[in-house]
């Protein structure tokens, strides 16, 4: 017994010589190395939407006979929120409710969110279609500091490349669409590519006069899918190197 | 009977006497009323009220199905005092837009400006009286944006006469306007940007625009189009 221990002693001396000798180890380094470990892979960046649906509580916006801009706009939010999700898009909403929330607040939560595109939601019985508009600020290089009131006129070029991918959605989807510029309180403090989307009573011409009403579920419907292709779009665009 | 006579005859004496002294003074009152009389037509005016002469004006009249702004010319008598002038003109396009079928329905119509008043323009990127209105960089603004490049364009800009200085309008509109403007994003910038671009086709000197409502600054027009800012007349602009 003693002896076979005294034999296992010897090989595991010699076995440790060996594999501390110079010549296993340069035969180690000649060794073709194994394909290394594939590295984690990094995770692409999260991709969040801002929907914030403009009014709400003791601001009802606009009052169409019976509707109110603030009731509108959270349907549409409400509806474009599930849509995003369903497409595995994170979303932060300004409001989920008929709560108050101040213009400052709203470009608050969307700054906080470091969002990719930010939509302020509205509706309005003037007009037909769709009215989309991004920041009349004058375009500017990004800054350590901005101005709260002019913080989105680093993002007017993004806001501005976002507002023609919707516009080609909205345009496939047989939408008419009508863009510009203009001056919103909260759409001028965001830092992030922000579209103003506006939606009137839909006509079947740009002439003709609107036949389908603000509150028609199925156009509401049809409006929430076009802006979510629109933003899967503009996600596959931003993900391009 | 002889003491009948007496008091008779004095009676009649002081009859005559009062008839006497009552037509005096009939007549100083009706002397004091010619006078007034004479004195009130001495301050009233005595030259015909002036006729503005008619002059040609542009409205940049807005419509709503296309989210446009159209020139539209029309000849107008407008008084020679550059405010006076611009309240006309902006007058006239409201009057437009209260018309029934208008193209940009808002009621209120000239009533709805109460003043509109003519500043120096506001300078935040120097001196700003020294850069004529056609050498400034249109991407310049009044928001707060600071450029070198602009900088140094004002510091070797040539000085403008006073005739041609830039200046700031700022629109006084009545609160019931704004009370009854349409509310939304469309109709109320197609508002603003029409009064700003009438304006300065107008009155070219006319590089900026602020908005009050009843003497006062107000956050929003009907709760989207910002009020508090000064508009440029080269806003609105799609690139």
């Amino acid at each position: 017994m003693l002896g076979r221990l005294a034999i296992r002693s010897v090989h595991i001396q010699v076995l440790t010589v060996f594999l501390l000798s110079p010549a296993f180890l340069a035969a180690q380094q000649a060794i073709p190395a194994s394909p290394p470990a594939p590295k984690p892979a990094t995770p692409a960046p999260r991709f969040v939407v801002v929907l914030d649906a403009a009014h709400g509580g003791d601001d009802p916006g606009g009052k169409f006979g019976s509707l109110a801009e603030k009731d509108l706009t959270l349907a549409l939010s409400v509806r474009l929120r599930s849509l995003l999700a369903a497409r595995g898009i994170a979303v932060v909403t300004t409001r989920e409710s008929d709560a108050t929330v101040p213009p400052e607040r709203r470009a608050e939560i969307a700054n906080h969110a470091g969002a990719q595109a930010c939509l302020s939601l509205h509706a309005t019985q003037t007009g037909s279609g769709v009215h989309m508009f991004v920041s009349s600020l004058p375009p500017q290089d990004p800054a350590r500091m901005a101005a709260w009131k002019t913080a989105q006129s680093a993002w007017v070029t993004r806001s501005i490349a976002l507002e023609g991918v919707l516009n080609s959605a909205l345009l496939q989807a047989g939408m008419n669409v009508t863009l510009g510029r203009t001056a919103l309180p909260s759409l001028d403090s965001m830092i992030c590519p922000a579209v103003a989307v506006e939606f009137a009573p839909a006509s079947a011409q740009k002439d003709e006069k609107p036949s389908t009403p603000l509150d028609d579920s199925a156009y509401q419907a049809r409006l929430a899918e076009a802006l979510a292709a629109g933003l899967l779009a503009w996600q596959a665009e931003e993900r391009q190197p | 009977m002889t003491m009948v006579r007496r008091v008779q005859t004095w009676l009649f004496i002081l009859l005559l006497v009062a008839s006497a002294a009552m037509g005096v003074v009939l007549w100083q009152l009706r002397e004091h009323a010619h006078q007034r009389l004479l004195a009130g037509q001495d301050t009233a005016p005595t030259q015909a009220p002036e006729i503005s002469p008619e002059e040609r004006a542009t409205l940049l009249v807005a419509n709503d199905n296309d989210s446009s702004l159209l020139p539209q010319e029309l000849t107008l008598p407008l008084p020679q005092d550059m405010g006076s002038r611009a309240r006309v003109i902006l007058g006239k396009l409201l009057d437009l837009y209260a018309l029934p079928g208008a193209t940009h329905p808002v009621p209120g119509g000239a009533t709805s400006i109460g003043q509109v008043f003519l500043l120096p323009a506001v300078n935040l990127n120097g001196p700003l009286p020294t850069v004529a209105p056609a050498a400034r960089n249109p991407g310049s603004s009044a928001h707060g944006a600071f450029s070198a490049a602009s900088t140094a364009d004002a510091r070797n800009a040539k000085p403008v006469a006073p005739e041609e200085e830039p200046q700031l309008a700022v629109v006084n509109l009545t609160s019931a306007f704004a009370a009854s403007h349409p509310s939304g994003i469309e109709t109320e910038t197609l508002t603003v940007l029409s009064i700003c671009g009438t304006l300065h086709t107008n009155l070219p000197r006319v590089t900026q625009v602020r908005f009050l409502v009843d003497g006062q600054p107000r956050a929003t027009l009907a709760g989207h189009a910002d009020l508090t800012r000064t508009y440029l007349a080269t806003d609105g602009a799609h690139p």
